[in-house]
């Protein structure tokens, strides 16, 4: 739909990203203050960045996050999204409606319950806490959310077009390559994304089943409240951010110049 | 599917490229040696410069980790699946830990710097003749007020909260024993009692105190009384020496009617592997330079009696965070009352939370 | 037959997780939910769920969840609904999630910053009149900052149902008369209602255990079902009574699903 959007549209897209963005924009600001907190602007510095590049510890921690991060994404996304074909597969509603809050079990508990259980779990099964642990965990609390996402694509496609794959001959494997994943595509990037955004943000869970040297940067940062964010944080935030912004710029324009032009790119 | 296997690629190389600089990064860092000493600490409660000078000086790598609660830290201690080798608790926790025999006894021998500490930090009931913890830091709770936003009045006494001048215009602490002690206390009452009259009659008080009462916070309590969003504070004496440091208009007292003396002391926890390194940390920590260095930077009150020969007079000399003797005669240090009892201090804290709506 | 054996193979990965992180926690959860703070076996954790403390609790977790679901959808609803129409979607969605990315403690100091006494917000109000007002710590802040933090989960499934939605329908209802309002109400508010679905179920059901925004923001004005959680499980180390809010709210988690489920068969 290429409608040009009216210009009261166009205003109210643009407030709504300023607020989106205040607060970042806030911190990258004060990332830069002299002053040592986030309330007087005394002076511009680098200082805060230089800190960080001395830091080994917290750079580790960042790319441990980062790993973390993108591979329970991922595997999250894999698991999730077999889920899904599960829930529409299973014929009665009963079944339906149970697999279902099971699912969503982990989405409502409080992280802190999911901490404490996880972390009583390995400790009976005897792993040890550290990045395994971790991974495990993300993986288990990012499943719940990328369910959610594909299965309204997945219930949303008409059964029409697996019978009509199914009568030109199509194997299964065939229609779910070629039929049901592009379907669902849109579902599984809303999915994976989410659970990249589950992942970064989780202190709780984390903080119950690491040890051992192991840390992630929320960890760190909630670790750091007590005595006060030095504005190396700040730094940080804002370099990581302006790489994710960057990163993401660059591979929507990859992916669109990829897109042949014509065959349905846009709606 | 197309644009999904790339992605899927994209991120398996990525991640694989991660994590070799990781590993690369850590055994560069000697993470991945031999001679490791893991250290469970508060966030930002030590001069990592110090660390440096302790691993040139052993040769020992040290592995440092934070929590932000003695309740989280106990939790993850306790279950185990961790090596910590050295812990910093407070002395309420110190206290249930000994009782359930999750700290492992210190070898005095092998501390000899322990003499630096005032006597009078050491040999208390939570931990009898220091068999399992050597004292941090120390402070004192008490409140914290603007001279500014209050035109000058002083506050001296808990009871001194309740008045309505002040309406709207005090912080307190997301913490029941804190709270509920400063309830205590301001009736008299210990604030270690555990009589159920009692505890309802604080709290009672405490629901009078409502209409003075901005927000219950938890650290960013400091932040926002250094930045004037509210004149009154319940803070502990060493957040209050750093934004006083900030505010020059911020003031600090230990309420007149008693307060708690609090510690966090140093311990090597069961789970520890490497208790020779975690002694010589320890015996590293309690030397007084290492100590005076170590409390200008993290600007809370060290123990180290020998210390604070190298530290500035003005710091030394406030009585304010270097109380008297005849002073901290008077304060409490929390006692473990049980779970039973710090349950009920917790459901009253709650209801009392609650009533402000 | 091999079909069925290959399937049933391929759906493993999602059982196992269901048996191991979902079930299993459950299941210690409910164990956890009948011992008292001395380990003896007792109910008495659930007769104290039944007093006004909890049960007022329960109530006002309720309401501010409720509150939060509903603010968030009316402003996500039209944001999804101009970003289909925008050039460039996909980019702009994303935009719209990198932010979410950033650490939440660290947003929230920044919202600290920016609504105290002396931030941004009340210099505003000063210049247009109004002068300084207290922003912090009241329901205004706290709603806002929660609604701030879940708006790109509910604004993802609703531009992906809105994405779907043929505009030939839409053209069709305008053809046939029908005014603006109409042809949402009847045309594509139901048929996006399964995307509005999830975008509730993964706002509600969080937004009734938190509880690092309520000290942050609301300074523990309000108390939700997630604070006395991790009171229970950190503090007080009764994970009996924590564990019972738990089985609460795994409970309620049920019956809001048997409610919003789906109750006709799928297109």
């Amino acid at each position: 739909m290429r409608e040009n959007l009216s210009p009261g549209s166009k205003l109210l897209l643009v407030v709504i990203f300023l607020i989106l963005y205040a607060p970042i924009f806030y911190l990258i600001f004060y990332s830069f203050n002299s002053g040592g907190n986030m309330t007087n602007f005394e002076g511009f510095t680098l200082d805060w960045y230089r800190e960080l590049f001395h830091d080994t510890r917290l750079l580790i921690i960042v790319l441990n996050t980062l790993v973390i991060a993108l591979l329970s994404a991922l595997i999250s996304t894999i698991i999730g999204v077999i889920g899904a074909l599960v829930i529409r597969d299973l014929r009665s509603r009963q079944a339906k409606n149970t697999i279902l809050s099971l699912n969503n079990v982990l989405i409502v508990s409080p992280d802190v319950i999911i901490g404490a259980s996880f972390l009583i779990l390995f400790t009976m099964a005897g792993i040890k806490l550290g990045f395994y642990s971790v991974l495990l965990s993300h993986i288990a609390f990012s499943i719940p959310i990328v369910v959610l996402m594909v299965l309204p694509k997945l219930q949303e496609m008409s059964p029409t077009l697996i019978d009509a794959a199914r009568d030109l001959g199509a194997s299964r494997f065939d229609v779910l390559r070629k039929v049901i994943l592009p379907y669902i595509t849109p579902g599984i990037f809303a999915g994976f994304f989410m659970a990249l955004t589950y992942s970064l943000d989780d202190f709780a869970v984390t903080f119950f089943v690491t040890g051992n040297g192991f840390s992630t940067l929320s960890v760190e940062i909630y670790s750091l409240a007590r005595q006060g964010i030095s504005l190396n944080i700040n730094a940080l935030s804002a370099l990581l951010f302006v790489f994710t912004l960057v990163l993401v710029i660059v591979y929507y324009f990859i992916t669109q110049r990829n897109k042949p032009s014509g065959m349905g790119g846009k709606r | 599917m197309k644009k999904l296997v790339q992605l899927f690629m994209a991120i398996v190389i990525v991640s694989a490229a991660l994590l070799a600089i990781i590993s690369s990064l850590n055994s560069s860092e000697g993470y991945s040696g031999g001679n490791t000493l893991t250290i469970y600490n508060w966030g930002d409660y030590i001069d990592e410069e110090l660390l440096s000078q302790f691993e040139e000086q052993t040769g020992i790598k040290v592995i440092y980790a934070t929590f932000d609660s003695n309740e989280a830290m106990l939790t993850k201690i306790k279950q185990g699946g961790t090596t910590y080798d050295v812990a910093v608790p407070s002395e309420y926790t110190i206290d249930q830990m000994r009782k359930e025999h999750l700290l492992i006894p210190l070898d005095h021998s092998k501390l000899p710097n322990m003499k630096y500490i005032d006597e009078r930090f050491m040999d208390l009931p939570f931990d009898p003749e220091n068999k399992y913890s050597i004292p941090y830091f120390w402070g004192t709770v008490g409140i914290v007020y603007n001279t500014s936003m209050l035109d000058g009045k002083r506050i001296t006494s808990w009871a001194d909260l309740w008045d309505e001048d002040l309406s709207n215009q005090i912080l307190l602490i997301d913490g029941a024993r804190e709270v509920m002690g400063m309830g205590l206390n301001s009736l008299s009452y210990s604030l270690n009692d555990t009589n159920e009259a009692h505890l309802q009659e604080a709290k009672e008080k405490l629901d009078t105190l409502t209409p003075n009462i901005k927000a219950i916070v938890g650290d960013e309590s400091k932040m926002l009384l250094a930045n004037e969003e509210a004149a009154v504070g319940l803070a502990w004496s060493g957040d209050a020496s750093e934004i006083m440091y900030e505010n020059e208009n911020l003031d600090y007292v230990v309420p007149k009617e008693g307060s708690n003396l609090w510690f966090d002391n140093m311990v090597i926890p069961k789970t520890a592997k490497n208790v020779e390194a975690a002694h010589q940390f320890i015996n590293f920590m309690l030397d007084p330079k290492v100590a005076a260095q170590n409390t200008e930077y993290v600007s809370y009150s060290t123990p180290n009696k020998e210390a604070l020969k190298y530290l500035p007079e003005e710091i030394v000399k406030d009585e304010r965070f270097y109380p008297s003797p005849a002073l901290t005669e008077k304060l409490e240090v929390y006692e473990n009352l049980g779970k039973q009892n710090l349950a009920r201090y917790n459901e009253l804290f709650l209801e009392f939370k609650m009533h402000r709506k | 037959m091999q079909n069925k054996f290959t399937r049933n193979l391929f759906f493993i990965p999602y059982a196992l997780w269901i048996a191991l992180f979902v079930i299993a926690p459950l299941l210690l959860i409910l164990y956890y939910s009948f011992f008292d703070i001395e380990g003896n076996f007792s109910l008495i954790n659930y007769q104290k769920f039944f007093t006004p403390v909890y049960l007022k609790m329960t109530l006002s977790s309720f309401w501010y969840a409720f509150l939060i679901t509903l603010i968030s959808l009316l402003v996500a609803y039209p944001t999804a609904y101009l970003l289909t129409k925008t050039k460039h979607k996909q980019l702009w969605l994303l935009l719209i999630i990198v932010p979410s990315w950033i650490n939440l403690l660290l947003k929230a100091y920044a919202f600290i910053g920016i609504f105290g006494t002396y931030g941004v917000a009340n210099s505003f109000l000063e210049v247009i009149g109004i002068g300084t007002q207290q922003i912090l710590f009241t329901d205004f802040s706290f709603i806002f900052v929660s609604v701030y933090i879940f708006i790109p989960f509910m604004i993802l499934p609703i531009f992906n149902a809105l994405d779907e939605l043929n505009p030939a329908l839409v053209y069709a209802a305008k053809d046939l008369g029908a005014s603006s309002w109409v042809t949402f109400r009847r045309v594509i508010f139901p048929l996006t209602i399964d995307g509005v679905k999830s975008g509730c179920q993964v706002v509600f059901i969080p937004a009734l255990s938190l509880f690092m925004l309520t000290r942050l923001i609301a300074g523990n004005r309000v108390i939700t079902l997630g604070t006395a959680i991790e009171q229970h499980f950190l503090v007080t180390q009764d994970w009996g009574m924590g564990s019972t809010i738990a089985v609460f709210l795994v409970i309620i988690m049920f019956l809001i699903m048997l409610v919003t489920g789906k109750r006709k068969r799928g297109v």
